[in-house]
């Protein structure tokens, strides 16, 4: 029996809508679980807030919580100034966190495994660093890719490896969330593929398959901590840049 | 040499380079361990640094690993 580990990543078209310049515009898969994380994102929060109760029951707790930890990775990473990119470090996290524990679900479709939406995002920051970098500092932002202290021989290398270093970053910072979810589900896909391979061999093969069952289950339990710690990971690194472009002095 | 087997050999030997990922990866999170347990009152205001420091040592072993697939199923 084959088993192809990356049909669970295709592109559905539901719903054609035109066709702009040959290429074609259209509600897909991809649009629609956007559509299911931001209104359970909204849901849950929303929902949790209408009743502000001075002890908080569990969903108001669960707001609470994020509310807080986001707050404070904001704050010890960029500052008390940074707090006004709060809600957009919030707004990340919150999408980023739900689009891997919904994408963990079977049978259903992981936006942040198509490379597109974590770049869209990556590069949404990166412009946001660099616009409010200049704004704020004029062209002081630039002091960034020149550290203090550094002999003058070998600055010009320097200042090469910053600037390097820094148009790379919409880079990995994508490539990351992208990988890690991709990564995830092929090795899940692919164990699952061992389970029914072995359980199609026979009675024998029964139990053979028990282990990468076994396995499966161990996998989906690390699947989500890796689904939490890459949308703190995503966080965390967009208010270290972000903090660069408050303090751009080294 | 047949071009589809280059292909999967060259995808293995891309994926030799999440190792040094892994070494890296198993150093900070044991530095972390022994330092935690040295000051354990000082570990968690360094949670973040540690998160930080894993996120850009795995972002290497991960492009190896997206030339893989890449290898794989893009080309």
């Amino acid at each position: 029996m084959q088993i192809d580990p990356i049909h669970q990543f295709e592109i559905k078209t539901l719903l054609p809508m035109m066709n702009v310049g040959g290429h074609q515009i259209s509600f897909n898969n991809s649009a629609l679980f956007m559509f299911i994380i931001v209104g359970t994102v909204s849901t849950l929060l929303i929902g949790a807030t209408t009743r502000r109760a001075v002890v908080p029951g569990r969903l108001q707790s669960i707001a609470e919580l994020s509310y807080e930890f986001v707050a404070n990775t904001v704050r010890s990473s960029a500052g008390t100034e940074g707090m006004k990119f709060f809600p957009f470090v919030f707004t990340l996290f919150m999408f980023v966190l739900f689009a891997n524990l919904i994408g963990l679900i079977p049978y259903s479709f992981t936006v942040t495994s198509q490379l597109i939406v974590t770049a869209t995002l990556a590069l949404l920051v990166f412009f946001i660093v660099v616009g409010y970098g200049f704004w704020k500092n004029g062209w002081h932002f630039l002091n960034l890719f020149v550290p203090k202290g550094v002999p003058k021989l070998i600055l010009p290398a320097i200042v090469f490896i910053e600037v390097l270093s820094f148009l790379s970053r919409p880079v990995s910072h994508s490539v990351r969330l992208f990988a890690n979810m991709l990564a995830g589900h092929i090795t899940l896909q692919v164990f699952a593929g061992f389970v029914i391979m072995l359980a199609g061999a026979g009675v024998l093969g029964w139990f053979g398959a028990a282990l990468p069952f076994i396995m499966v289950v161990l996998l989906t339990a690390l699947e989500f901590l890796v689904a939490f710690l890459q949308a703190y990971v995503f966080a965390i690194l967009t208010c270290i840049y972000l903090n660069d472009a408050i303090h751009p002095g080294h | 040499m047949d071009p589809t087997a280059a292909k999967y050999i060259g995808a293995g030997i891309a994926c030799i380079g999440m190792g040094g990922a892994g070494v890296g990866v198993g150093i900070i999170f044991g530095n972390y361990l022994a330092a935690a347990l040295r000051n354990p009152s000082a570990a968690q205001g360094q949670f973040g640094n540690l998160i930080f420091g894993f996120a850009i040592t795995e972002a290497l072993g991960i492009f190896s690993l997206l030339i893989a697939l890449l290898l794989l199923f893009g080309l």
